[in-house]
Parts: structure tokens; C-alpha cells; sequence
């Protein structure tokens, strides 16, 4: 596909996201929650048609977009790994656990691996701050975090 | 009758296999051609018991846990269908200590019944504190609940009915009941398991506070990293609407209401309550001036309520059974249970609904019986991210909101982790300014500016430069902070900085022995 061409289809398919969610009060959010659903992160020819559906300036868009962790710039990898690094989780060595898993990927938290397996974030409280260490890995809640189950982790993104 | 198998399906039993667990029960019941229904129900709160299975026998519940994939073809084989014995055989969950001790108000259904049930939440009691408010007029109800001494449950500890009042004195065409589920806060997940466990109960709480106050339109702004608390919320919203307990009539009455799921974007600040109405505006998430208070002007201009999700989901109680019923529970000006979440390196973690008054030492060693390591407790930080660490010569501090306070602590969203002695409490100290760094709106220089500077004082202290009058420095800085910020994570971020270095100073110390030896 071209540039051209991608362009246009990213702008078509968010234009259907706004006009789905535009009747919603406050709309911004959501949209853009659909919109990463949809590419797998916010590219950056959404953003114009965005500003121009509802009607704000572009960098408004942008402040928004920008201000917020979750929404990304660029796709993730294939697998994203979310380790807790909050009170809770540093309590019973998430330090480690953040250590041992970034060496045995090669990467640094919201970096991705060379092959796009897996990114990996660093995240401040899932609420599993009664079977700390935990961390989530695409939607899924792992508790407890030992060696053993990080190893489980790092084989399963690498499959 | 059918057996009934309860397997939870809250995140925290998720995080220690639950879903494997129901699975293989699933398949041991196919293999042996047995019938039974898996009710997956939330979580009672005790992790270290979790997964948690539970069978209806005609003796009542009995408890196994914490059960592994693997215990599942032995507990078929004990006749656990039964309430047979296995070493995983826990008894009467009502008789098991953790929680034969607590009060349960607000989390009376929560891993009882089936969270998405209807039927189930009303024949425990559901449904019955909106009733009785459909049929008074709002200002009994405004009443009633500041006479049950309710105060927010997010943190502030400000009363609830008197927020509610102004909203009602408000006049306006359209009225907000927004619900702060951006439960960022470390050591607490009592907001996620009211919402997977008793979905219900928040719904009616809001409902309530709608009919109260003139409100018809809620909106609960659920935070991105609860993905299950967003799909069970979703699910009963659709399911009260659809049996009328939400929407133009409200359980027949005359009075509208109807409410939204909203999802965050992972900003911690967004749980500051004027940044999550910009959120939920669709702005960027930054804290707004007060006055004008939300009550006033809120959500798109509007008067609207904005209230903590334990906060709206003990309103239902109080509606049913009456504010002098709530109000008999607690101490002092904290009236009522609070739901105390017990975190971090603790043997016995997990949710404990108690009328204030526990000390902090009963919480700690007797409840949470000490460390999960095994080695002396060193400080226990209550209230999430912004609270204070306590060493153990506070731990006879009562919990309450005053008394906390007292001693330069708060009990915030009623979270408290506990560490070890190998915790470092610089290392604490540095990470409550980076994580403000981390997470600050960027609105006020005080909060913006001074937790990166925090951050670089602490290293220098770390590294020994001049390490005394760094720290002066830094207790300055604190106090700039503490006072000069426009909201709580700014000027709440000394908390843990200053309760560190005042209750450790020996960590904070220059330590030429340790420097050498590397």
C-alpha cells in the first residue's frame, strides 16, 4: 500500500469511529480508546480528522492524545507485558523481578524487542496489591510473580 | 437440586489461577458425567486463601482454598461436592477468622452471590435501600445520609450528604452523579472488588444519589488497567436497565436515571477529581482551580456529585437499614465500616471491612499477621502512594480519619502496605517524588517542577553530597509542595518523603562503610 493510500484508509475507517461515537457526551475519549482498538495505537493521520469531527483545533487533539499513558504513537509488539512497580509490588521485590525480565528480553520498560514480540511497560497498580509482584500480560492478570513464572512469561511472548 | 460450585472470577483470583481452576472443575464434572453449575462469584477478599472454591451443601457453604488446578481431581475424589474433607478444606467461609472478625456493611454480598444475578443481589438484600428512597422526598434522603456520618471514602473523608445537599440547593436543567472508580492507589483494590463482586450495589448507590440530588445522568470513570471491573460494570448497567432499575422510570417511580461506563487513560491524577471531570470531558486531565466546587460547577458546567465508589456503594445500606444503624459503628468523627485493604509483605493480604477504631498494630500483626517474608515489619504506609510511612512505635495509631492525621499521617483510600526491614527508606523517599514526577498534570510549578528537583536533592543524599544540608533542602522543598500545590499528589507527595526521614533517619544517613566496601 502507499503512503497515500494508507493515509486515506486510516482517515476513513477513524471517520466511522466519530460518527459511531459523536452523539456521547464527551466523545474524545472514547474515540480514542476505538481508534487504538482499531490500529493498535493513535497514528498520527487520525488526529487531523479527529480535530476536525468534533470540531477542535488540532493541538487540542494532540494535548489530549499526548497527555495520557495509555494511548500510543507507534504500534506495540505482538505481546505487551506490564510489570507493577508500585508500593505494593516493591515490597515484595519488583525490583527484581523488573530487572530479571528486562535481561531476559534484552529491552528496557517501553521498549520493544528487535523481533516485535513483546513491549514492555512499566505500570503503577493493577490492584493486585495482595498477591504482589503481579503484572498483566495483554489483558491477562498474573499474581505473585517467582522465577518460575517469569520464565513461563518470557517463553510464552517468545513463541 | 444442582450442585453449586463457586469459582471466582475477580482479578485478584484471576492473578493466582482461578480461571484454570474453573476450567479443570469444568472438565472433572464432564469426565465423571456429574452435573453441577460453576457460579463464578467475586472474591471474599482473602488472597491468601485464593482461588477460593466454594460448594452449596445443605449445611450451607463450604470453603476450599487455596486450590490449585492440580488438588481439583482429589476434591472430586474427597466428595468436596459434599463438603467432604481435603487438605485444601477450609469450612464455613462465616467461621474462618479472617473473616469471622469483620463487619461487613458494604461488602455484605461481595463473593457471595453471582455479581451479575439480579435475583441474587435482591434476595440478599439488594435493591431494598432504593426502594425506600424512591418514596421520600430528596431532601430526606440528603438526610438521611449525613446523619449517618458517611464521609468520602476516596481519601478526603469529606461528608458525603453535605456534598449531596449542595448539589440538591443547586438549581439546574441538568444534574451529574459521577463516580471516581480511578483507583490508582497502591495497597487498594476494595473499588475493583465491589465492582466485579457486587456490581449492583454501586448502581443502586448512584441511582439513590440521583433521586437525592436532581441528578439523571451518572457516569462511573473506571480506570484502563481494570479491564474485568469495566466488563462486569458494563454487563449489570445493561442489566438494570433492562429490568427498569435503571432509566426513565426507576423502579417504576417517576424519577430518571441512567448511567455510563467511562474508561481512563492511565493517568494516576485523573483520581483527583476536577482532572477526571476534564477527562471525562474529553480533555486533557489536568486539576482545575476550586472554587468553584464540582457540587457547583461540574461536569460540562453542570452541579455534579463526584463520589468515591465505596462512598455510593455504602448508600444502599444506610437507605435500608437507616443512618442510625450506620452511624452506631466507628469512633470519633469517622462513623461506619471502611474497607481496609491489606497489602504488599503481608502473610494474611486481602480486603477487611471493619468499624474504624482497629489500631494499626491490630491491623498489621493480628489481622495481617505480620510479614509474608517472615522478617520484622519496618514501616507500613497507609493511604496509597501519598500516605505516610508509619515505623512501629505509631502502630498503636487508631484508624481514623483525625487520629491519623494527628500524627501526620492519613488513612486516604484505606490502603496499607506493609514492608520488611530490608526495605530502604530513602529508595521509598526518592520514589514518591519520581512517581509525582511521573504522574503530575503539569498544571502547578510546585508539584511540576519541585519532584523532579526532589528527585535529584534524594540522589544527592544517596550519593553522601553534603547530605545534611541537602536534606534541609529537601524538607524545604516539602514543604513548598505541601503548600503550594494545587492538589493532594503534589501536596501530598511529602508525606511519605518527610515521614520517612523523620521516622528512618538512619537510612538517610551517609554511609561511608557501605560506599567503601562497593
Amino acid at each position: 500500500m502507499t503512503m497515500q493510500a494508507a493515509s486515506t484508509e486510516i482517515a476513513s475507517r477513524t471517520a466511522a469511529i466519530i460518527d459511531e461515537m459523536k452523539g456521547l457526551e464527551g466523545p474524545l475519549l472514547p474515540i480514542l480508546h476505538s481508534i487504538q482498538e482499531e490500529f493498535g495505537h493513535v497514528p498520527k493521520d487520525a488526529l487531523p480528522v479527529i480535530a476536525d469531527g468534533l470540531n477542535l483545533s488540532r493541538a487540542e487533539v494532540h494535548g489530549v492524545v499526548s497527555f495520557y499513558h495509555d494511548f500510543r504513537a507507534k504500534p506495540a509488539g505482538r505481546h505487551v507485558l506490564k510489570l507493577c512497580q508500585a508500593e505494593a509490588c516493591q515490597s515484595m521485590g519488583s525490583d527484581a523481578v523488573a530487572a530479571k525480565v528486562k535481561q531476559l528480553l534484552g529491552i528496557d520498560f517501553h521498549e520493544t524487542t528487535r523481533d516485535g514480540s513483546v513491549t514492555l511497560e512499566p505500570v503503577y497498580c493493577l490492584g493486585l496489591c495482595a498477591c504482589s509482584p503481579s503484572a498483566m500480560l495483554d489483558g491477562e492478570v498474573i499474581g505473585r510473580l517467582d522465577d518460575e513464572k517469569i520464565e513461563e512469561i518470557v517463553a510464552e511472548v517468545r513463541s | 437440586m444442582i450442585p453449586r460450585i463457586y469459582v471466582p472470577a475477580d482479578s485478584g483470583a484471576l492473578a493466582l489461577g482461578a480461571e484454570k481452576v474453573a476450567k479443570a472443575i469444568e472438565k472433572e464434572l464432564k469426565e465423571r458425567g456429574v452435573e453441577a453449575k460453576i457460579v463464578r462469584n467475586g472474591s471474599r477478599g482473602a488472597y491468601f486463601l485464593e482461588p477460593m472454591v466454594e460448594v452449596a451443601t445443605a449445611g450451607g457453604r463450604v470453603a476450599y482454598g487455596p486450590v490449585k488446578p492440580s488438588d481439583v481431581k482429589s476434591l472430586f475424589d474427597s466428595g468436596f461436592l459434599k463438603g467432604g474433607h481435603h487438605k485444601r478444606w477450609l469450612g464455613s467461609p462465616d467461621k474462618i477468622p479472617f473473616f469471622a472478625k469483620q463487619t461487613r456493611l458494604t461488602f455484605a454480598r461481595c463473593g457471595i452471590i453471582d455479581p451479575l444475578s439480579l435475583d441474587s443481589y435482591k434476595s440478599h438484600g439488594g435493591l431494598n435501600g432504593l426502594q425506600n428512597a424512591v418514596a421520600m422526598a430528596p431532601a430526606d434522603i440528603v438526610k438521611q445520609v449525613t446523619e449517618s456520618g458517611l464521609r468520602g471514602r476516596g481519601g478526603a473523608g469529606f461528608p458525603t450528604g453535605i456534598k449531596w445537599k449542595t448539589v440538591l440547593d443547586t438549581a439546574g436543567e441538568q444534574k451529574y452523579i459521577v463516580c471516581n472508580a480511578d483507583e490508582g492507589d497502591s495497597a487498594t483494590f476494595a473499588d475493583r472488588m465491589i465492582m466485579e463482586g457486587d456490581p449492583f450495589v454501586l448502581i443502586e448507590g448512584m441511582a439513590i444519589a440521583g433521586i437525592a440530588t436532581g441528578a439523571t445522568k451518572g457516569f462511573v470513570y473506571i480506570r484502563s488497567e481494570y479491564p474485568h471491573a469495566v466488563a462486569t460494570m458494563n454487563k449489570a448497567v445493561a442489566i438494570a436497565r433492562k429490568a427498569g432499575v435503571l432509566g426513565v422510570n426507576v423502579l417504576g417511580s417517576p424519577n430518571a436515571f441512567d448511567m455510563e461506563i467511562r474508561v481512563g487513560a492511565g493517568a494516576y491524577v485523573c483520581g483527583e477529581e476536577t482532572s477526571l471531570l476534564n477527562s471525562l470531558e474529553g480533555k486533557r486531565g489536568v486539576v482545575r482551580a476550586k472554587p468553584p466546587l464540582p457540587a457547583i460547577q461540574g461536569l460540562f458546567g453542570k452541579p455534579t456529585v463526584i463520589n468515591n465508589v465505596i462512598s455510593l456503594a455504602s448508600v444502599p445500606i444506610i437507605m435500608d437499614r437507616g443512618a442510625a444503624y450506620y452511624k452506631d459503628f466507628g469512633m470519633g468523627r469517622s462513623r461506619g465500616t471502611i474497607p481496609i485493604q491489606i497489602a504488599g509483605n503481608v502473610k494474611h493480604g486481602g480486603l477487611f471491612e471493619t468499624a474504624f477504631g482497629l489500631t494499626l498494630g491490630e491491623i498489621v500483626d493480628d489481622i495481617g499477621g505480620g510479614t509474608s517474608t517472615g522478617r520484622p515489619v519496618k514501616a507500613v504506609q497507609v493511604g496509597g502512594p501519598l500516605g505516610a510511612y508509619f515505623p512501629r512505635a505509631l502502630f498503636d495509631t487508631p484508624f481514623d480519619y483525625e487520629e491519623f492525621a494527628k500524627r501526620d499521617g492519613l488513612i486516604g483510600h484505606a490502603g496499607i502496605t506493609v514492608f520488611d526491614d530490608t526495605a530502604d527508606m530513602l529508595k521509598q523517599a526518592r520514589f514518591a517524588m519520581e512517581f509525582c514526577a511521573i504522574e503530575s498534570c503539569g498544571k502547578c510549578t510546585p508539584c511540576r517542577i519541585g519532584s523532579t528537583r526532589g528527585v535529584e536533592v534524594l540522589d544527592k543524599v544517596a550519593a553522601g553530597i553534603e547530605a545534611e544540608k541537602n536534606l534541609a533542602l529537601v524538607t524545604d522543598l516539602c514543604n513548598t509542595m505541601k503548600f503550594g500545590s494545587l492538589c493532594a499528589l503534589g501536596g501530598f507527595t511529602p508525606y511519605p518523603v518527610m515521614s520517612s526521614i523523620t521516622h528512618f533517619p538512619e537510612d538517610f544517613k551517609p554511609a561511608p562503610a557501605r560506599v567503601a566496601a562497593e
